[in-house]
């Protein structure tokens, strides 16, 4: 069988933001009446290829080809008009407007005097949405429909476009088993249309179902490419996963103390449910999981900041009620949140009032603030922590994005807790950073200090935990510790590949 | 390093209001005498205080348009109590004044915190409630300068020291307010909410409470201000300093207080207060239309919001290794 000319193909892109490289000579290569799966694991660069072919970014270099030729897209339109459409992850949908405009906006059906002709768009909408099977009157307000419903619109405005590249961003992420299959018959139809699919998702039964070729990316780069045929589950786990350790994980020999946090029968109407977990003295306790399978949703339940349904949680065997930020603090749990820029650091604010604003009712008597002893706080944490700046005066946005992470902490630490969250505590930090992160975080562990780490890097999920709790879906799935610790293990429970 | 950036930026400031002085001065040298100097800070500080209430509103990410109102509504009721019961002393009307400002303020905070309407819809609509309140109480009369107490009308004119008590209450208020935000926690939480409210939340901060502070601030200066000014002009009427709440709003853009909130300082709002006061004091003085005085005033803000407009390029993601080094 000699294989068809590729659609749409990428050759040797590569994209660099301001003093980061995203993606490094890449290659992507999408067929007539194909699907090609882009795998990968976390941040290795699938949604910045998504956003280059369609027009959101430009390619620092490299080369976009369209039947061969070379091509750019410099706007989004200049994307659509090549025939690309891309349906997101997160639909990216108007709720106050009808489904037909959703569908049609930007190229509805112009009458005289280049005015909407609304009969013409209704009538293609319905046209539409009755091709993917869909039982949506186009009148209705998006807003009315649900997560289904949308996510079929969002299909429907992909298709009405008339593409010839359809990207399908984690699609089934939201929608429930019987719409999934009808998902499934749609993308044979679309096949046998001829368009060429670009699907991307982290499950791996679905990919084996309906893929008929694969990417893996790793890390922004090109990792390799084939048919599904080809390969097994395991290599292409190992192909995902499979990467130098970059740098060695503190040795630490742990020594466990008494239980300190227990969490039973935690639920969430909508995040998590059935959570039960313990955890000890000096022990670091990794949640390993894909995005979106709850870990950060039951960390900022477990301190306050979103209320579970039900469930206990005992500190030091006393069952406490932690109803706010301020009340977890108090119990001594505190939570170094994932998002530095948003949840973390307040960044106008100079470094020694971020480290001390936790602790503040310290470094206050009735009201007024007392810098000395504020000075005192952050110097002594910003110390342990190997922060390097210039003074403790210099505003935090000034600082790297490695230092600011060590704020963040060193803010923390100050409350002198009893369990710290590390939500994906090295993430965008550079190697240096990330190994003395790693080295304080063995040492508050040998200090008794209990650590929960959420990370979705999996050497340093391996790295740094006693155990590992691996969560899908909103509930924990296995709990890997010993000889069980390979990187397969965990993609294998986080993804839900049931055979080994 | 952002310190002494926005240190320089109230420099420039205070610059530039030297070079404005200088430039009148070759034109009108008079107006640089000391005793005129001190005339124009007279002349500017309701501006000062309410622009110190308005900074903490808009340091926490929110906006006070209902100050002026505030302000008319608090002038007329003193005068009609001092036309009623002329005997009541300056002492008591102040507090009457403030503690009137402080509840229009606190009834914005609590909309604001516990309903949580946008600010700028819960003060547009308190703005005309409290205008709407002054035509119910004064029936639309204006309440004039024969009617009002000779000690009512005396106190802001009063000198204390070589200046009149209205300058000293502006002078005593912003090294009250500088006391304020930079050595109380109160002032700490004012800066975090409006910084990043998502991280002050996480370090158990309560943003709606802090803004509600914020308000009740801005309302208690308002109603100070409220007595001062009908006092000093000596009538009270429903539009007394109607459309001020802008210039209040003009006078911390100047002084470099960001409107997305978290950053300014009590110096930078004194300086931009006083920056409108020499515009608006020096150009009528060197015959300058008042069109091209309102068209100065707001070149002015927007030459300083194009100053203060910072480059954020946020930064990509950091995903390679390699990149890593580099970053």
């Amino acid at each position: 069988m000699t294989e068809p000319a590729p659609i749409l193909a990428l050759d040797g892109i590569t994209k660099t933001f301001p003093g980061v490289k995203a993606l490094s000579d890449v290659s992507l290569s999408l067929f007539p009446g194909q699907v090609t799966a882009l795998v990968g694991e976390n941040g290795a660069g699938k949604s910045t290829v998504v956003k280059i072919l369609t027009g959101i970014y430009q390619p620092t270099e490299g080369r976009i080809l369209v039947d061969g030729a070379e091509t750019r897209f410099p706007t989004a339109q200049a994307a659509a008009d090549a025939g690309i459409t891309a349906i997101h992850q997160e639909t990216v949908l108007f709720d106050e407007l009808s489904v037909a405009e959703n569908i049609f906006l930007g190229h509805a059906p112009r009458g005289r005097f280049g005015l909407i002709d609304w009969p013409e768009l209704m009538r293609k909408a319905r046209a539409l949405l009755d091709e993917i099977g869909a039982e949506i009157d186009p009148s209705h307000k998006l807003k009315d429909l649900g997560i289904a419903n949308k996510h079929l619109v969002a299909i429907a405005r992909a298709l009405s476009i008339d593409a010839r590249v359809v990207i399908m961003d984690e699609p089934t992420a939201a929608l429930s088993h019987k719409e999934i299959q009808e998902l499934y018959a749609l993308v044979e139809q679309l096949k046998a249309q001829g368009k060429a699919i670009l699907f991307i998702s982290h499950k791996f039964d679905e990919i084996f179902r309906i893929a008929d070729n694969f990417t893996v990316f790793r890390d922004g780069q090109f990792v390799g490419e084939g048919k599904i045929a080809d390969v097994t589950n395991d290599t292409l786990v190992k192909m995902m996963v499979g990467r130098d350790v970059s740098h060695v994980f503190p040795d630490r020999t742990p020594v466990f103390g008494d239980t300190v946090l227990e969490v039973s029968g935690y639920d969430h109407p909508t995040e998590f449910a059935d959570i039960a977990f313990s955890l000890k003295k000096g022990e670091i306790l990794g949640f390993y999981g894909l995005v979106g399978a709850g870990r950060s949703e039951l960390m900022q339940a477990l301190f306050g900041i979103t209320r579970p349904t039900r469930g206990e949680i005992r500190i030091d065997g006393q069952t406490t009620l932690i109803h706010s930020p301020a009340d977890a603090v108090a119990a001594g749990i505190v939570y170094v949140p994932e998002d530095r820029g948003k949840q973390g650091a307040i960044t106008a604010l100079p470094i020694f009032q971020n480290v001390t604003l936790p602790s503040i009712s310290r470094t206050s008597r009735r009201g007024f603030l007392r810098l000395a002893e504020e000075f005192k706080l952050a110097r002594e944490y910003t110390e342990r922590l190997d922060l390097r700046a210039a003074s403790l005066d210099t505003n935090v946005e000034n600082l790297s994005g490695g230092n600011q992470q060590k704020v963040v902490i060193a803010k923390w630490l100050a409350t002198r807790p009893k369990v710290i969250i590390l939500d994906e505590p090295t993430k965008g930090i550079d190697i240096g950073s990330k190994a003395a992160v790693h080295e304080f975080m063995a040492e508050l562990a040998a200090e008794g200090l209990a650590v929960i780490m959420v990370s979705s890097e999996i050497p340093e999920v391996l790295g740094m935990s006693d155990r590992i709790l691996v969560m899908r879906e909103g509930r924990i799935v296995a709990e890997v510790s010993g000889d069980d610790r390979t990187p397969e293990t965990l993609v294998r429970h986080a993804a839900g590949i049931s055979e080994g | 390093m952002m310190k002494r950036l926005a240190t320089s930026r109230e420099a420039i400031l205070f610059g530039a209001i030297l070079v404005l002085l200088a430039l009148i001065a070759t034109r009108f040298p008079a107006f640089v005498a000391p005793s005129n100097l001190a005339g124009v800070f007279n002349d500017t500080s309701p501006l000062i205080l309410l622009a110190l209430g308005q900074m903490v509103v808009i340091l926490t990410k929110c906006i006070d348009l209902s100050v002026a109102a505030n302000l008319a509504l608090t002038g007329m009721v003193v005068a009609m109590i001092n036309v009623a019961a002329p005997g009541v002393p300056v002492p008591v009307i102040v507090t009457v004044a403030v503690l009137l400002g402080t509840l229009m303020g606190a009834f914005n905070g609590l909309l604001v915190w516990l309903l949580s309407i946008p600010p700028i819809v819960v003060t547009l609509g308190t703005m005309t409630i409290y205008r709407g309140i002054i035509f119910l109480l004064s029936e639309g009369k204006w309440v004039n300068a024969h009617e009002m107490s000779p000690a009512f009308k005396a106190f802001p004119r009063t000198q204390f020291l070589g200046l009149p008590v209205l300058s000293w209450v502006a002078i005593v208020a912003v090294i009250a307010f500088y006391v304020l935000m930079t050595r109380t926690t109160l002032g700490r939480a004012i800066y975090a909410v409006g910084g990043n409210p998502h991280a002050a939340v996480y370090t158990g901060i309560n943003v709606g409470r802090t803004q509600f502070w914020a308000y009740t601030i801005s309302g208690a200066l308002a109603g100070l201000t409220g007595y001062l000014w009908v006092s000093r002009y000596a009538v009270a009427y429903v539009d007394i300093a109607g459309g001020f709440e802008l210039t209040v709003v003009a006078a911390c853009v100047i002084g470099g207080i960001s409107i997305v909130g978290g950053v300014g300082t009590v110096i930078g709002a004194l300086l931009g207060a006083l920056f409108l006061g020499v515009i608006n004091n020096a150009l009528p003085v060197i015959d300058i239309s008042p069109f091209w005085q309102m068209a100065i005033s707001g070149a002015a803000i927007i030459v300083a919001i194009a100053f203060n407009a910072q480059a954020s390029k946020t930064k990509g993601r950091v995903i390679l290794k390699s990149a890593e080094h580099a970053a």
